[in-house]
């Protein structure tokens, strides 16, 4: 028995986040102001996330925590026990299974469904801010839709490297009117955006929540002579065999050796456990 | 022929200290209005309330819009006036780091208001960077250099380029030679009056330097205490001079 | 072609004890096209001023001067541009230009601002500054360097690049050799033949002799004394 209040924020603030919540799913792509609470783990560990899975989960969810797409770094690790320990919801690391998801910085592998909800932690949620560092400016460019701005990002990228070189946290139009920042996620993963699930983010240390609703459009920027390409390392998951998925390279030795395998834990031991295997599998090293 | 900017009995106060009062003028297309006084004498307000950076507390601005013909700034929504401010007007400022991005190359602050207009081919926006560049005299092997790498003079001058590459029709100019060396401000005064002649803009430059009015402006205002105290032709109103304060302006002029 | 109709100035000094001098009164003469008429009298009778009025850069305090259609002395400043863009030129006795920009665009310049295009503009200027015997060297510098009598000179030069109908000319054979002054002459009666309405000031009376039709001797204007 713990002493915590379900999912460890009072009723009251879960209500204030949720009516933030609410507003935010009303208006894609707004971010919506919230009265962030100080959570017990340091801002830029989740403390957004957090605060909105808290706002989100009810006793019968069923909660998966991935940080760049694996359920076992210490991020996601952490979280899963909090909620565990404050909340007492079932947790699983198959995606499928999840009735709510929290990541940091990728979106699964796995297509989601009408009936989960994904909640992104993201460290600053305004995409204008390291070309306009004024608050008052970007609302109110964000009010008048003047979004000239975002492109002068992009086109200082082409001319420094010859292509659009933001790699990550790559800006997005949501429903033809906010611009957004998709929170760090690889930009392979923002085709993903447009998804059946409803889409949640929360930035605790700037107090800004901020929603994709089901099926909504959303449009990475670019230029018609540089468009949008969601990249990847060139390589198969060397665990899987996988060429589809988003892939972390992992240096093996002082040697220059190194090998590529699926960011998604869950997807790759999924396709594992179906026989597929890659250059590096344990079955082929020992055959 | 209709007035691009039309000016009725402006007046804007802080609390009770008077910043410009009764302030009326017309300017047509393809004219260049001085304004000269000395500090404090209410230019600088007189052009903030014009540009939209200050809201005059009566009187009206018509602009002549491209589209529905003169309309009143000041009741137009913020929207519009951002757009016209982005488009049909460009604002110099004297200092250009209040007029630029410093963190952004000179190909991107050129291109900043193209793209703030819609404009999202690369290629063709970099083409009209460097054409710009070009024309204000900056080679376009500095077209990926920041301003912060420029002199004071390239920076005013990629000022001026940024501002009027989306074909303004009027430029508002604050002191725009002002922190400039002798030798730069005459290559900046000929640049400028030969893109005004060519482009057909019309500009109100404010300044307290007589010559570069006597070779910018066809038109001189001037200002003391927040009236105007004369206007007319330039070279009539600085060589003829019929207001008192106006005759002790020229005449305090040191004679190289 | 220029019609000047009970002319009055005063210069008022404001910072003197307000002391009103009046200059002129009662001006009155009309030039004709392809008329030359040389403006007479001492030192301080109000030649330039007279000349300056005309040209819109000193007030008249009454009378009308009417140049083409416009009249100067209640034309808007726009009017008055427009008038010395395409009607009345002037020739004064100091060059004033923008530092660095080359003689062959100061000289070209009054044909550009009446839309001839570049290469037509600069090829009169060309013509003229070869004619008035700059050297081709100094084409491509700022006059604000040159001597005294290359000054005036270009000065001539541009003040001739375009055929004004109407040109005040002030003092223009002043301080150059024989065969300038012969060129500049020849420029004068070319503007004649053409039609163009002249007033001028020569202090050169054999110039004067050989250009003018009339002279107006301006001393006439001068106000009485009150004294």
């Amino acid at each position: 028995m713990s002493d915590y209040n379900f999912a460890y924020l009072d009723e009251q603030t879960k209500r204030m986040i949720r009516r933030a919540l609410l507003k935010a799913v009303a208006v894609p792509g707004y971010q919506v102001p919230f009265a962030s609470r100080e959570m017990p783990m340091p801002y830029g560990w989740g403390t957004g996330g957090v605060q909105v899975t808290a706002a989100c989960l009810t006793p019968d969810d069923t909660l998966k925590v991935i940080d760049q797409g694996a359920d076992d770094t210490t991020n996601a690790v952490s979280i899963r026990k909090f909620f565990e320990k404050t909340a007492h919801v079932a947790t699983t690391e198959k995606t499928r299974a999840a009735s709510v998801i929290q990541t940091r910085h990728r979106i699964p592998e796995e297509p989601l469904t009408a009936d989960q909800i994904l909640v992104y932690q993201v460290p600053i949620p305004e995409p204008l801010r390291f070309l306009e560092p004024r608050e008052t400016e970007t609302r109110r460019m964000h009010a008048l839709e003047e979004y000239g701005l975002m492109h002068v990002k992009l086109y200082e990228d082409i001319a420094r490297h010859g292509h659009i070189a933001t790699a990550y946290a790559y800006p997005v139009k949501v429903e033809g009117r906010y611009v957004m920042d998709p929170s760090p996620i690889p930009k392979f993963d923002n085709p993903k955006l447009e998804s059946a699930a409803l889409q949640l983010f929360g930035a605790g240390r700037e107090q800004r929540i901020y929603a994709i609703p089901p099926h909504t459009r959303v449009v990475s920027l670019d230029f018609e002579d540089h468009p949008f390409e969601a990249s990847k390392a060139d390589h198969a998951c060397d665990l899987c065999s996988a060429r589809h998925t988003y892939l972390d390279e992992v240096i093996t030795d002082d040697a220059g050796g190194r090998m590529f395998v699926c960011s998604d834990t869950d997807y790759c031991a999924g396709r594992q456990a179906t026989g597929h295997h890659g250059r590096l599998s344990p079955q082929e090293a020992t055959a | 022929m209709t007035p691009l900017l039309s000016v009725r009995d402006l007046s804007k106060t802080y609390g009770g200290r008077i910043g410009c009062a009764d302030v009326s003028f017309d300017l047509y297309p393809g004219e260049v209005l001085g304004i000269v006084g000395e500090s404090g004498s209410g230019k600088s307000t007189l052009l903030n309330c014009l540009a939209g950076h200050l809201a005059p507390d009566t009187g009206e601005i018509l602009f002549d819009t491209r589209t529905d013909g003169p309309r009143d700034t000041r009741k137009m929504s913020e929207p519009e006036r951002r757009m016209l401010s982005r488009t049909d007007w460009a604002f110099v400022h004297q200092n250009p780091r209040d007029g630029l991005r410093m963190g952004v190359s000179a190909g991107g602050n050129v291109g900043e208001r193209l793209m703030a207009v819609g404009a999202r081919h690369y290629g063709q926006i970099r083409a009209q960077a460097t054409d710009w560049l070009g024309r204000v005299e900056i080679t376009e092997d500095r077209l990926d250099d920041r301003p912060s790498a420029f002199s004071g003079g390239m920076q005013q001058r990629l000022q001026i380029a940024r501002n009027l590459v989306t074909g303004p029709r009027l430029v508002f100019m604050d002191e725009p030679t002002g922190g400039l060396d002798v030798s730069v401000q005459a290559r900046l005064l000929d640049l400028l009056r030969g893109l005004v002649r060519e482009m057909g803009l019309s500009a109100i430059i404010v300044t307290h330097d007589l010559a570069v009015v006597r070779l910018l402006a066809h038109r001189l205002m001037v200002m003391k205490s927040g009236h105007v105290v004369e206007q007319g032709l330039t070279d009539q109103v600085l060589d003829d001079p019929q207001h008192a304060y106006t005759q002790l302006l020229v005449s305090s002029i040191l004679q190289v | 072609m220029i019609r000047i109709e009970n002319v009055s100035k005063s210069f008022t000094l404001h910072n003197q004890g307000g002391a009103v001098i009046p200059v002129m009164e009662g001006a009155s003469f009309t030039v004709a096209p392809g008329e030359c008429v040389a403006l007479t009298g001492d030192s301080g009778a109000g030649k330039s001023t007279l000349m300056r009025m005309i040209h819109g850069n000193y007030l008249a305090a009454s009378g009308r001067i009417i140049v083409g259609d416009t009249d100067v002395a209640r034309a808007e400043p726009r009017e008055i541009l427009t008038l010395r863009r395409d009607t009345l030129g002037y020739v004064s006795q100091f060059l004033r230009v923008v530092p660095r920009v080359p003689t062959r665009d100061v000289v070209a310049e009054p044909l550009l601002a009446v839309g001839t295009d570049r290469a037509t503009a600069h090829a009169r200027a060309e013509e003229l500054l070869t004619r008035l015997n700059i050297p081709q060297t100094l084409w491509s510098l700022s006059p604000t360097t040159f001597s005294g009598g290359e000054q005036q000179r270009v000065n001539i030069a541009r003040g001739f690049a375009h055929d004004f109908p109407a040109m005040l000319l002030d003092e223009p054979t002043a301080s150059l050799d024989a065969t300038n002054r012969e060129t500049v002459l020849r420029l004068i009666e070319e503007a004649k033949a053409r039609g163009t309405a002249i007033i001028g000031i020569f202090h050169d009376a054999d110039a004067r002799a050989r250009v003018a039709d009339r002279e107006i001797d301006v001393s006439a204007f001068t106000p009485a004394r009150a004294a």
